[in-house]
Order: structure tokens, then C-alpha cells, then sequence
């Protein structure tokens, strides 16, 4: 009897008053719950949903459905490796190309670039951003392919013909064309997170080296890309997961077939594409079972990728923040 | 010290090439945005606003089903999906230390890394599949889906950049928690909050690949939600790769109009923040 009073005593006691929920902020807190709580509940749902999509071919087929390469609707047999090989190559060939180029301008915009040019170019850089998968395939297949079939292509196959990455027939949508496009996508997003990494790198460091009689081009590179290195990793790794994913500019520009061929000239096929190719006119419950298996290997791939990327970046942003505070 | 001028030389070269790495950058938007202007602005008339597609193989007509169906199926996509990703930003901003704020912003993450098709294959199998045919609300929830973890972040980073002694002298004043968040701090950044909402409706604007399998398109003006709905994306998908000529030049002519919603958008939310910032700065 006595404890039940304590209690009951006691609860108002340990609230301050600024503490003291009114109806009005219990409602508050109510409302933003719930969306708080929808975004969890929404990812849930979708593995979920995805699981029982895929459900029918993961029995059917196994985790062999990433070894085998028959893709054959009409005799239900289904594998996804040309799939995943395809979005592989592909995205590799978007970084080999991007990442260089995306480096370059962080570099530029960070270290040398003058002082007005800095917001333009990094504005410009991230309109590529805004602009739609769908548009650049429109302007892939329309600019972009006559123009490697004609001149780049040919060029490269007689320059490069002794490797079998550039031997054979040359089409135009082709495995280099769609990494061409991806790579043009991708640049934005591994362009602007390391450029804030390059940022976070404290101006002790350039200043050092240049004291040590390093030149400009050596301080960048002794003493401000290593500093920064695992946050570059993560904004390349971020570009993969970018490039993973995208879709229509790739279906539009990557010739979608199901085979592995030795050349970069050749068509190809990626998973997304795949998805967004067939998915609508899926012929019987497998089919459609094993696109959407395809779908729910994509989702873990991008997850897994986006993943460590942000574990890296993270990293070496509470770096710079102790380094910050240190100074 | 003969190195020396080596040294500086290399140093020069590299600074040098990394300058023109940046031209090389810029030169594909310059390609995009003059070869869209050119060949999609002939194409552009008060048809192409105002009617509907001619059957294939006829000349004429225009996109009026795409633009409406797009307005329609976007507009759906942000009442769903900025009153969830607004609470959700808020509440992350509102209360950090709470573990729910953790899985939330965790999740929003990992749903912003999702590839745009799977969402799609989600829709479909959620809402396609169980009503058994293809709907313009479909499309929308999958939009929504992708819009949710974009409002989510620029909600909150706006949020935590107003001063807490905005907040205390709000609290210390006698306001309740709820009336301080409202009509405080997200009011105090409201332009900001606006700005990452228009961000993020532009960026689903040009989604295409979640809305194949849901909103799936259709030849015809609809303002059903229950029914396929043409959307300009899915348009220029179509006639871009279609066989005839005309079609290509109604695929540029779409893409046109696509990209400057889209860029008149997104530019004019991006000005807004950075004149924003610089008021304050």
C-alpha cells in the first residue's frame, strides 16, 4: 500500500517540467512515429516481397541460377550468370573510364582551380546528375552509337586489335557503348563525394609538404590523395553501386543478349536490363519467378556495395572532424 | 638540384592535365543539352501539347496523355511520399538519440542505394500483382518509395543546421515541444525543406525504369488512377527505340520537355539553397 503511494509520488518528481508530454506533443511524436516507423516497415516488406517473388526459382534452381548461363524461356530453364557477368563488365568498364576523369576534376576543383571557377564547374559536373537514364539513352542510341560505330570503334580496333577485348564485328549497342553511358552517369556521384572528402583533408597536410619543397603536383599526391584514400575507395565504390543498378540508359544502349563474348564490341546484358526487358512479358510463373530472383540478388548486391562504401567515407569523415577539433 | 627543373616541369604537366580532364568532363553535358535543343525543339508545336498520338504509322499528333499522365502519376507519388518523408526527417532531426532515429536513418540509406528497377519489381508484385492489372497508382507508390529517403535526409540535415538556442529560447518562452518544432525550427528553414522536396520530385520525375511494370503506359489521354497511364519518361523510352522516324523525333521532342521540368526544377531549387546560404553566411 504504502510502496503503491511512493510510487505514485515519485513518478512526477523525476520529470523537470520542460519534460512534462502535453496531449499536443504526444500527438506530435505520434504522428512523426509513424512516418519514422513506415520507412523500416516499407524495407521489411520489400525484401519480403521480393523473397516470395523469387521464391519458385530459388527452389527450382538453386544458388546454381548464378553459374548457369541458359536463359531459355520456352524451355523454363533459367540462368543468370551472362546477367551477372554482363552488369559486372559493364559497370567496371563505367569505372575504368570514370574514375580517372572523376579524380581529375576533384583534384582540380580542391587544389588548383581558381577561386570563381570552383562552384560553376562542380554546379555543371552535377547537372549530369539531373539529368534522366532515359535521356541519355535516347542520346546514346541517336549520338553516342553512330558515333563510336563510326570512328571510335574502328579506331580502337586497329590499335587495340591484339587484345581479344577489342577483336570482331562491330555493332553499335554493344557491352563498351553501355559502359561508355555509365560511365558518363556515374561521374557526378564519385566526382562530388570525393571532392568533399579531398575537402575534409586539413590544410596542414598540403602545407607540410609544400614546406618539405614538394611541388604542387606532389603535395597532391604524397601528401592529400593518401590522406584521403579510403574516403576515394568509398566514393568509387559508391559510383559501382550506382552503376549496378541503372537501368534504361544500359537496356537502350547494351544490344540485350544473353551470351558472354570475349569482345567489348559485342552485345551484352545486365541484370537491371534484363529485369526491365522481360519483366512485363514474362511468359508462365518461372519466368517471372526468375527475374525476380535476378531482382532480389541485384537488391543484396547494391546493399552489400552501398554498404561498405559508406562504412568507408564515414570513416574518414570522423577522421577529419577529430582532426578538426584537434586544430 | 638538376632534378629540379623536372620536377616542376612533371608538376606543371600534371596540373595542366588535370585542368583539361575537366573540359573533357564537361563535354558530354554540352553534347546532351545542344543535341536535345536542337533536335527536339523543331518538334515542338502546339500539337505536340495539346493532342493525342496518331496511330502508328500516321503523322501527327502529340504527347498530351504523357505530360498529364506524368503530372498525375508525380503528383500522386509526393502526396504519398513527402508527408511520410517529412515525419520521418523531423523526427530523425527531433529526437537523434532515439533508436528508432537510427534504423530509420540506416534504412533510408539503404533504400536511397536501391536500384530504381527493383523498387519497380516491388510495386509490381505488391500492388500489380494482388489487384492483377497494371494501375497509374502502381507507378506512384513506386516514385513515392524512392522519394521517401531524399526527403528524409535534406529534411533533417536542413533541420540541424538551425541554432539550438533558436529551440531553447522557444522551450524557455513556454512553448510546447510540438509548437517549437513547427513553428520554430522547421519554419526557420522552411526554404531549405521546400528546396530538398522540389530536389527530389524532380529526380523521381525522370524515373522510368519503376514505372515499366506499373504504370506501364498507355496510348490514351487517362486521368484514372486505377488504369495504365502514359508518363513522358516512358514515352521517350518508346518511340526511342520504335522503328519509325517520326517516333524519334517525338522521343527527342518528349525528352526535351522532360529535361527542362526536370532542370528548371532542380537548378531553381539548387539557386534557392545557395542564395539561402549565402543570406545567412
Amino acid at each position: 500500500m504504502t510502496a503503491i503511494t511512493e510510487r505514485k509520488l515519485a513518478r512526477p518528481a523525476d520529470r523537470s517540467p520542460l519534460d512534462h508530454a502535453s496531449y499536443g506533443d504526444r500527438i506530435f511524436r505520434g504522428l512523426l512515429t509513424l512516418g519514422a516507423v513506415t520507412i523500416p516497415l516499407l524495407l521489411g516488406f520489400l525484401v519480403l516481397e521480393l523473397w516470395q517473388g523469387a521464391r519458385l526459382a530459388m527452389g527450382k534452381f538453386g544458388l546454381g541460377f548464378v553459374t548457369n548461363s541458359v536463359w531459355d524461356p520456352v524451355a523454363v530453364q533459367f540462368g543468370a550468370f551472362p546477367l551477372i557477368f554482363g552488369t559486372l563488365l559493364s559497370s567496371l568498364i563505367a569505372l575504368a573510364i570514370a574514375v580517372p576523369l572523376s579524380l581529375g576534376v576533384a583534384i582540380f576543383l580542391t587544389e588548383f582551380s581558381p577561386e570563381g571557377l570552383r562552384q560553376p564547374v562542380a554546379f555543371l559536373i552535377g547537372l549530369l546528375a539531373a539529368i534522366p537514364s532515359v535521356v541519355y539513352g535516347l542520346w546514346g542510341i541517336f549520338v553516342l552509337i553512330p558515333a563510336l560505330r563510326t570512328t571510335a570503334f574502328p579506331l580502337l580496333r586497329e590499335v587495340l586489335g591484339f587484345l581479344p577485348l577489342f577483336r570482331g564485328p562491330i555493332y553499335g549497342p554493344s557491352m563498351l557503348a553501355a559502359g561508355i553511358i555509365l560511365a558518363i552517369m556515374v561521374m557526378p556521384y564519385v566526382m562530388s563525394v570525393s571532392r568533399e572528402v579531398l575537402l575534409a583533408v586539413p590544410d596542414t597536410q598540403r602545407e607540410a609538404a609544400l614546406a618539405l619543397g614538394a611541388t604542387r603536383w606532389e603535395a597532391v599526391i604524397t601528401a592529400v590523395v593518401p590522406y584521403a584514400r579510403s574516403g576515394i575507395i568509398g566514393a568509387v565504390i559508391l559510383g559501382l553501386g550506382r552503376a549496378l543498378g541503372e537501368t534504361m540508359a544500359v537496356t537502350m544502349l547494351i544490344g540485350n543478349r544473353h551470351e558472354i563474348a570475349a569482345s567489348l564490341f559485342a552485345p551484352g546484358y545486365t541484370m537491371a536490363a534484363a529485369i526491365a526487358n522481360e519483366f512485363s512479358e514474362a511468359v508462365g510463373d518461372v519466368h517471372l519467378s526468375a527475374l525476380a530472383y535476378v531482382a532480389f540478388l541485384l537488391f543484396v548486391v547494391t546493399v552489400l556495395v552501398n554498404a561498405g562504401a559508406r562504412l568507408l567515407i564515414w570513416r574518414v569523415a570522423r577522421g577529419s572532424a577529430a582532426g578538426g577539433k584537434a586544430l | 638540384m638538376n632534378h629540379r627543373g623536372l620536377r616542376r616541369g612533371v608538376s606543371n604537366l600534371m596540373v595542366g592535365l588535370v585542368t583539361g580532364v575537366v573540359l573533357v568532363a564537361l563535354l558530354p553535358l554540352a553534347f546532351i543539352l545542344v543535341n536535345l535543343a536542337l533536335q527536339g525543339a523543331g518538334s515542338l508545336s502546339l500539337d505536340f501539347f495539346t493532342r493525342t498520338p496518331a496511330p502508328a504509322g500516321e503523322s501527327g499528333g502529340g504527347v498530351v496523355h504523357a505530360i498529364v499522365g506524368t503530372l498525375i502519376i508525380v503528383g500522386a507519388a509526393s502526396a504519398i511520399g513527402l508527408p511520410v518523408g517529412l515525419a520521418a526527417g523531423i523526427y530523425c532531426a527531433e529526437y537523434p538519440a532515439s533508436r528508432l532515429t537510427w534504423t530509420t536513418r540506416f534504412v533510408a540509406d539503404v533504400l536511397n542505394g536501391t536500384p530504381s528497377i527493383v523498387v519497380g519489381v516491388f510495386a509490381w508484385a505488391w500492388i500489380v500483382a494482388t489487384q492483377r492489372h497494371f494501375s497509374a497508382l502502381a507507378g506512384s507508390a513506386a516514385l513515392a518509395i524512392l522519394m521517401i529517403p531524399m526527403v528524409l535526409r535534406t529534411t533533417e540535415e536542413m533541420i540541424k543546421l538551425v541554432p539550438s538556442s533558436l529551440r531553447e529560447a522557444a522551450l524557455a518562452l513556454g512553448y510546447p515541444r510540438w509548437r517549437t518544432s513547427l513553428s520554430i525550427v522547421v519554419r526557420t528553414t522552411l526554404p531549405g525543406i521546400v528546396t530538398g522536396s522540389l530536389l527530389a520530385v524532380a529526380r523521381i520525375a525522370g524515373e522510368t525504369a519503376p514505372l515499366l511494370f506499373t504504370a506501364l503506359g498507355s496510348q490514351y489521354l487517362s486521368f484514372r488512377p486505377d488504369q495504365p497511364m502514359a508518363a513522358l519518361p516512358l514515352t521517350v523510352f518508346t518511340y526511342a527505340t520504335g522503328p519509325y522516324e517520326e517516333w524519334h523525333r517525338y522521343a527527342w521532342a518528349s525528352a526535351l520537355v522532360l529535361i527542362l521540368v526536370v532542370l528548371v526544377l532542380s537548378v531553381g531549387a539548387r539557386l534557392a539553397i545557395r542564395r539561402r546560404f549565402d543570406f545567412h553566411g
